[in-house]
């Protein structure tokens, strides 16, 4: 096949199109007004009645496109769906962090904050939905997003598909309120990070057919001889995602009138299929994608290439061949034959240079322009995150040792090694990412404010201090508390008192995420301010702004 | 070689196909074996499918997301076998669709509680934890004493995890429901054929209240049956080294 060939431009659909989805919608509300009315579950008929709801909404959408189909199709690129990325991104992430203050609070309070009579409100419940909310709610929409603002940039392509982008944002996004409002009603198979039932992850493996699909269709019509670094970062993000929630969520309903389903797999081959997944989720929605994000933007912004090619080449392969490895490290002294935990752990350990590969060139691309971290705040936020991120991976490998793992594992250790990734990285890289994309994407010349974007850098990150490092002491101390004996060679303490010494630290970890909370809602405030086109009365633009905006 | 790499970058669909080859390896060669290797699985007396009851009871525990909190996963460590008890096996939780594992220990483990604590003493401590144990952080749970359980749910479940290779026969599966009212009343009239069903199972009200089945009942079930079912008496961990 040659490069010409693969920039063919596919077809965009006019009537045709409409006509399938027109048919497609009329399939999907049958079966769901059937499911409602057929079935004796009333967890089913109300998740049912959403997605009859949810259908009969985009159809009114498609008439309403039909009747004014000039509009949306204006313009060389289809930012449409970006701009609404945006808001949904934004949304979900306060609504995340929120969730995560409270059952916070929670573990802090748990007279205050629990009420005997409301069973939805419990951690149990309320813990899943904060996951969610942040990974695959906040996370996801950042995800798709920037993925399909830089795969046209890159490309210099519009999206492929025609309405196929906005199905995959609604889709997503209606995947993301069935899981959300299904925790809080109990639907869940329990598998961590993989909570929702059966019918919704077949509807997110429709709608990732077609996210593929858009990604690819764009990369294969490009007018840019190369494919750019960040979207093979995105395109493994994808097709990994893809084979792992396929295979992870294989399962049988009780009945195709029912939520309730059974993992196809038991035991010890379920649990090594669940962090299979469940640490890749980690390497390739929360590190592979957000690579991307990092290739695209932090270039963009700091107006430098990528510091070497060679590099991206070599940490990207070693990354994505070794990640999937790691999965075991989830599983160390337990029942796991010892020999895959003993694979998990060497590839773990390996897995630190691949890591530190992306960091450095994320790093090194400032090369030149170190300066401008002192005038941009965006720009250090998405520096930090890359430093946020090479102390994470530095921090994953040390507690894949055995030996290390043996004190963290089960502790609070772990909740603040995943926070560092997280809120840091995770959360940093993505803040950057909207702060570039607002001005971009609306079409004004400097954020309403970068005094506001400071104060969110400076509050989040005091948040982000304290929630890692009461985690790392209330860990830690666990574990200790938990392996202590007395000189008569009995255990010190009782489970209980070591759930006592915890309490400050929880607090302090309430502290944290509050912070973290409001410095969302000060940079809500200011991409709001923003796409109105304000600008805070006493702040003048600074020289780089408006270069960044292209 | 990392001038050829040219190739892959020009090319859209194969770049995807080198991507999916290159993670699938990871994963073939650690999960795959897990599914053939004899030595995966130890050789052990006692291990039964769960009752229609406690299987019920295990469905209240997913649902209310008691994983996240609770591992069922005792480490050979020594500090754990003397707190918790034997460190458990991979047979243990052979027929557990999905495995309930865990990852977090914001309580202790619950590997083997079944027969540590009375009813009673579970079924007050999950309406309101903090009146047994004052600094504990547990929600508290005093729905489910009221929250009827149906029976004729239970064939369902039955029949759906025969489906993913757990041995009910046919008997326990028609039996399913009325299994369940068998395990809550020790004087009904099917006592013995329910025992040769699930041996070693324990039959009586679990939530205190004889006048109705709740899913406390369920609950109180499983958590009496968790650890419990394996002889460890006749266990030779040498012959399962691996």
């Amino acid at each position: 096949m040659t490069a010409t060939n693969n920039r063919q431009a596919a077809p965009e659909g006019g009537g045709a199109e409409v006509l399938s989805i027109g048919a497609f919608l009329a399939i999907g509300s049958l079966l769901a007004l059937f499911v409602a009315a057929r079935t004796s579950d009333p967890l089913m008929g109300a998740h049912a009645s959403m997605f009859l709801i949810a259908f009969i909404a985009a159809a009114f959408a498609l008439v309403q496109h039909v009747s004014s189909p000039a509009a949306r199709l204006a313009g060389p690129y289809e930012m449409g769906v970006v701009k609404a990325g945006v808001f949904a991104s934004v949304f979900w992430g306060i609504a995340g962090f929120l969730v995560g203050v409270i059952i916070a609070s929670q573990l802090a309070f748990p007279n205050l904050f629990y009420f005997p009579e409301l069973g939805w409100t419990n951690f149990g419940r309320l813990r899943p939905l904060h996951t969610s909310a942040v990974i695959f709610a906040f996370g996801g929409n950042v995800l798709i997003a920037t993925s399909f603002y830089v795969v046209q940039r890159t490309c210099r392509a519009r999206l492929w598909g025609g309405l196929a982008p906005w199905f995959v944002f609604w889709g997503y996004n209606l995947f993301i309120v069935i899981a959300a409002t299904g925790y809080l009603m109990g639907v869940t198979q329990s598998k961590e990070y993989a909570e929702p039932e059966w019918y919704a992850d077949i509807w997110l493996t429709i709608v990732w057919v077609f996210y593929l699909l858009v990604f690819l269709g764009t990369l294969l019509k490009r007018k840019e001889p190369h494919i750019y670094v960040a979207n093979w970062s995105y395109l493994a993000f994808i097709v990994t995602i893809a084979m792992l929630h396929i295979v992870n969520n294989l399962a049988l309903p009780v009945s195709l009138l029912e939520t309730k389903s059974y993992s196809l797999f038991a035991g010890v081959q379920d649990a090594l299929t669940q962090w299979w997944y469940g640490h890749n989720a980690v390497g390739f929605f929360l590190t592979a994608g957000f690579l991307g994000i990092m290739y695209y933007f932090i270039p963009k912004r700091a107006e430098r290439p990528v510091y070497s090619y060679r590099l991206s080449i070599i940490h990207f392969w070693s990354l994505i061949f070794i990640y999937i490895w790691a999965g075991p490290h989830h599983l160390h002294y337990t029942a796991l034959p010892e020999w895959a935990q003993t694979l998990g752990m060497t590839f773990s350990i390996m897995l630190w240079m691949p890591s530190w590969g992306g960091m450095i060139n994320g790093l090194m691309t400032l090369s030149g322009a170190w300066d401008k971290l002192r005038t941009d705040p965006v720009l250090r936020m998405l520096v930090v995150s890359v430093a946020f991120y090479g102390m994470s991976t530095f921090e994953g490998p040390l507690m894949s040792i055995r030996a290390v793992n043996s004190l963290s594992h089960y502790t609070d250790w772990t909740i603040g090694h995943v926070h560092s990734g997280a809120l840091g990285w995770v959360g940093y890289v993505s803040f950057g990412a909207l702060y570039c994309l607002v001005p971009w994407l609306w079409n004004r010349k400097q954020l309403y404010s970068n005094a506001l974007v400071e104060w969110h850098f400076w509050i989040s990150t005091i948040g982000i201090l304290l929630y890692i490092s009461s985690m790392w002491v209330s860990g830690i101390m666990q574990g200790l508390m938990w392996r202590a004996y007395n000189s008569f060679g009995f255990l010190e303490f009782s489970f209980v008192e070591t759930v006592e010494a915890m309490r400050p630290y929880y607090i302090i970890r309430m502290a944290g995420g509050l912070l973290f909370l409001i410095g969302a809602f000060i940079m809500a405030y200011n991409l709001w301010r923003t796409a109105k086109g304000d600008i805070r009365a006493r702040e003048f633009a600074p020289a780089g702004a408006l270069a960044a905006a292209e | 070689m990392l001038n050829r790499h040219e190739f892959l970058e020009k090319r859209g669909l194969i770049l995807t196909v080198a991507i999916l080859v290159v993670v699938a390896i990871g994963g073939l060669v650690e999960i795959a074996p897990l599914f053939y290797l004899e030595s995966t699985i130890e050789k052990v007396q006692g291990m039964r499918p769960y009752t229609p009851l406690e299987l019920a009871g295990r469905n209240v525990y997913i649902r209310e997301g008691c994983y996240v909190c609770h591992s069922q996963m005792i480490r050979p460590l020594r500090d754990e076998v003397e707190r918790y008890g034997h460190y458990s096996l991979a047979a243990e939780s052979m027929y557990d669709h999905p495995f309930q594992w865990g990852s977090k220990r914001s309580g202790p483990d619950l590997a083997r509680v079944g027969g540590k604590y009375s009813d009673a003493w579970h079924v007050q401590h999950l309406i309101d934890p903090r009146s047994l144990v004052p600094e504990s952080i547990m929600p508290p749970y005093r729905f489910l004493a009221r929250k009827p359980l149906d029976p004729e749910a239970a064939e369902g479940w039955l029949r759906a995890n025969r489906g993913v290779g757990v041995p009910y026969t046919d008997e326990m599966i028609e039996k399913a429901a009325s299994d369940i009212a068998t395990q809550v009343d020790p004087f009904a009239a099917d006592y013995d054929g329910f025992v040769a069903r699930y041996p070693k199972a324990e039959l009586r009200d679990f939530d205190g209240d004889p006048t109705q089945l709740t899913e406390m009942d369920a609950l109180v079930a499983y958590l009496q049956v968790l650890g419990a079912l394996v002889d460890f008496s006749v266990y030779e961990p040498e012959e399962d080294f691996r």
